[in-house]
């Protein structure tokens, strides 16, 4: 069990770092087009040619055969061979969002291309482009996740603690938005905002609607908690030396949430993430040119593309790992959990 | 009986919430749908004005709430502005449709899962029961949008389904069998989304709790009687594990109609989802708001069927009430 937890945790990290790091690990800007190389596959690694056997992989080029214009005949020019390099120079991009830096982990020489998981419509690098996504969607959820645990951890204190009327309207209320249609409520609410906004208020406006219609079910459970730790010996003996509420509260209340907070956390971040991604995917959430696992996945509503490129799918494979990774850990916390309280 | 009128009265409450708590949404809203008439040079402030007036738009929002209500209580629901026509009927057309599909991967779904998590569970361990598992797990941890989108692909690629819309382009000169033979070829891809999903999420439950009753004290006595597997599973254990499957089947009801906005988006189906996406990006207000009351009353309505069913059925909850009351 340790053993599973520790490698989850380090997959997650290893993906949390990867997308931090997205520009370093992209090779290309997300946004830059190739015109002519819409619908590109991805490109093929090589280690063997003419001359024998080489250690460092090499690529050749996408043309388009003369005869036909149509994207599917794309065949790789033999002629130039670009062996692939490491820790190159190429596109500058903000490093943490604040660095500038034009250090790449990989890339080839300027006059060819390597589209590891293929080309868009727009000839845009899809691996960039879901690394970049990638940065979005998952910090998204991780704020989402975040202002829900917020809100509903506050407000779940405040009606376990004080109790009486304020507990009771706050329930009520909790119970107001868990009987909302939610994804009704997310189109709706984003409805009423304006749909063509810059990116980064588009982000926040995401994240907080998200995270706001998600705080009931953990007002719920760490209301519960707090009420049962209420009259706990423990806290009971502290109140009668004298200790204050508040102390109480951080001292002998708060930590018995955390682990429940904790799970709540591995069980909302994946589903938030699923939520920009479905709104983005609706075209509602994060706009073209800049990418977002969901609006990557918008060009799939054609059945065109969806059948002919099948590396389109990359993101959705992207989520898939993320939310697979989440919910096992979800498990293994819950699991730990159940075994803790009985 | 009093405990169900006090549910039935907090179903009421709850409604009545959601609508106000729709109505200070839209009271935010900075947007208008009469927004792009006004780069239109063509038409006057004026006309815009008059429309707007026309729509009660210039009110304040408590003569807004209040003329939405009384129009609610004529089953208008509000007017919708895009489509000119009463909100009600738009939606009910729709909501049709909607329940034709979700109501059908509802069945589907629960003929498949009971049994299975009953089996499951009652063999534990065994080899059906670690693939289900694994299978279950797996599902319930990938998004909905991404089985969606990877299911149309097998299906558009394949042929073997219809996709896209309700029928076919040609459904006019088909008889009445034919028609409803097409109607279910479209139908199949979706419905066939949603039981999987819906599947592994309730195959999981209904294994959870027939487990933990397994599990407690008294079937083990039972157990150690000799009473027979069988009778004890049909007779001890299943009766005590109802109860979760009943809210369980509540929270089903409860997303009849808002559990399959995303698949009938990407599959195409011409239910309510379709029709409050292309509101909500032509900020259709009252169709929106219309939309989310309707899918709101079937989220309470199912929850207060479910507490009616749990309350004839378990005799603890029976109890529970008449001690509160």
């Amino acid at each position: 069990m340790r053993a599973k937890t520790a490698f989850l945790l380090a997959a997650l990290i290893g993906v949390h770092l990867i997308l931090l790091f997205g520009g370093f690990f992209a090779p290309y800007d997300p946004t830059s087009q190739n015109r002519e190389l819409p619908y590109a596959p991805p490109t093929r690694l090589h280690f063997r040619d003419g001359a024998g056997l080489h250690l460092r992989p090499f690529v050749y080029n996408w043309t388009t055969s003369v005869e036909s214009d149509a994207p599917d005949t794309y065949k790789e020019d033999l002629s130039h061979s670009y062996p692939v390099r490491f820790f190159v120079t190429g596109a500058s991009y903000k490093l943490l969002g604040v660095y500038e830096s034009h250090l790449h982990l990989f890339g080839i020489r300027e006059s060819g291309r390597i589209f590891l998981f293929g080309t868009d419509g727009y000839g845009r690098d899809e691996f960039s482009r879901v690394l970049f996504g990638g940065q979005i969607s998952v910090a998204a959820g991780l704020t989402a996740t975040f202002i829900a645990l917020l809100a509903g951890s506050l407000l779940g204190i405040i009606a376990g603690y004080y109790g009486g009327l304020v507990d009771e309207s706050l329930m009520a209320v909790t119970e107001l938005f868990l009987s909302l249609p939610w994804l009704y409520f997310l189109l709706g609410v984003r409805a009423f905002l304006p749909l063509h906004l810059s990116t980064l208020r588009t982000f926040f406006l995401l994240a907080g609607v998200i995270g706001l219609i998600g705080w009931a079910r953990p007002a719920r459970l760490v209301r519960g908690i707090v009420l049962s730790s209420r009259n706990r010996n423990y806290v009971l003996a502290a109140r009668g030396f004298g200790a204050s509420d508040l102390y109480i509260l951080r001292r002998h209340i708060l930590p018995a949430t955390f682990s429940v907070l904790l799970t709540q956390a591995s069980l909302l971040v994946p589903r938030y993430i699923a939520a920009e991604v479905t709104l983005s995917f609706f075209g509602l959430g994060v706009n073209e040119p800049v990418p977002s696992w969901g609006n990557m996945l918008t060009t799939l509503q054609q059945y065109s593309v969806l059948t002919s490129y099948a590396w389109l799918l990359a993101p959705a494979a992207a989520l898939v790992v993320t939310s697979v990774l989440y919910s096992a850990l979800a498990d293994v916390f819950h699991s730990q959990l159940e075994s803790l309280t009985t | 009986m009093s405990y169900l009128l006090r549910r039935l009265v907090r179903a009421i409450l709850l409604l009545l919430g959601v609508s106000a708590l729709c109505f200070v949404f839209t009271e935010m809203a900075p947007g208008s749908f009469f927004d792009e008439m006004r780069l239109n040079p063509q038409i006057s402030p004026e006309t815009i004005a008059g429309l707007r007036a026309q729509y009660g738009l210039d009110q304040p929002l408590a003569v807004r709430y209040g003329r939405w209500m009384k129009s609610a209580l004529h089953a208008d629901l509000g007017y919708s502005i895009a489509y000119n026509a009463p909100v009600a009927p738009l939606l009910l057309s729709r909501a049709k449709n909607t329940l034709l599909l979700s109501g059908t991967a509802l069945l589907l779904t629960w003929i498949i899962s009971l049994p299975l998590g009953v089996w499951t569970a009652s063999r534990r361990g065994g080899l059906l029961d670690k693939t289900v598992t694994l299978l279950t797990s797996f599902l319930v941890s990938v998004p909905e949008l991404v089985i969606a989108v990877a299911l149309l692909a097998v299906a558009v690629r394949s042929h073997l389904l219809r996709v896209g819309g309700m029928t076919s382009s040609d459904v006019e000169s088909l008889s009445a069998f034919q028609r409803a033979q097409d109607i279910a070829l479209h139908l199949a891809l979706p419905v066939f989304i949603l039981v999987l999903c819906e599947t592994a999420v309730i195959v999981r439950h209904v294994r959870a709790s027939v487990l933990e009753v397994l599990g407690t004290p008294f079937v083990q006595a039972a157990r150690r009687y000799g009473v027979s597997r069988t009778r004890l599973l049909f007779r001890h254990v299943l009766p005590v594990a109802a109860s979760p499957a009943i809210s369980l089947l509540g929270f089903s009801l409860a997303g009849l109609l808002s559990g399959s906005l995303m698949v009938e988006v990407v599959c195409g189906w011409p239910g309510m989802g379709p029709l409050i996406l292309e509101a909500t990006l032509s900020r259709d207000l009252y169709l929106v708001v219309g939309g989310i009351m309707l899918s709101a009353l079937f989220m309470i309505g199912g929850n207060l069927i479910a507490d009616i069913m749990l309350f004839t059925v378990d005799p603890r909850i029976r109890k529970a009430a008449a001690d509160a009351s």
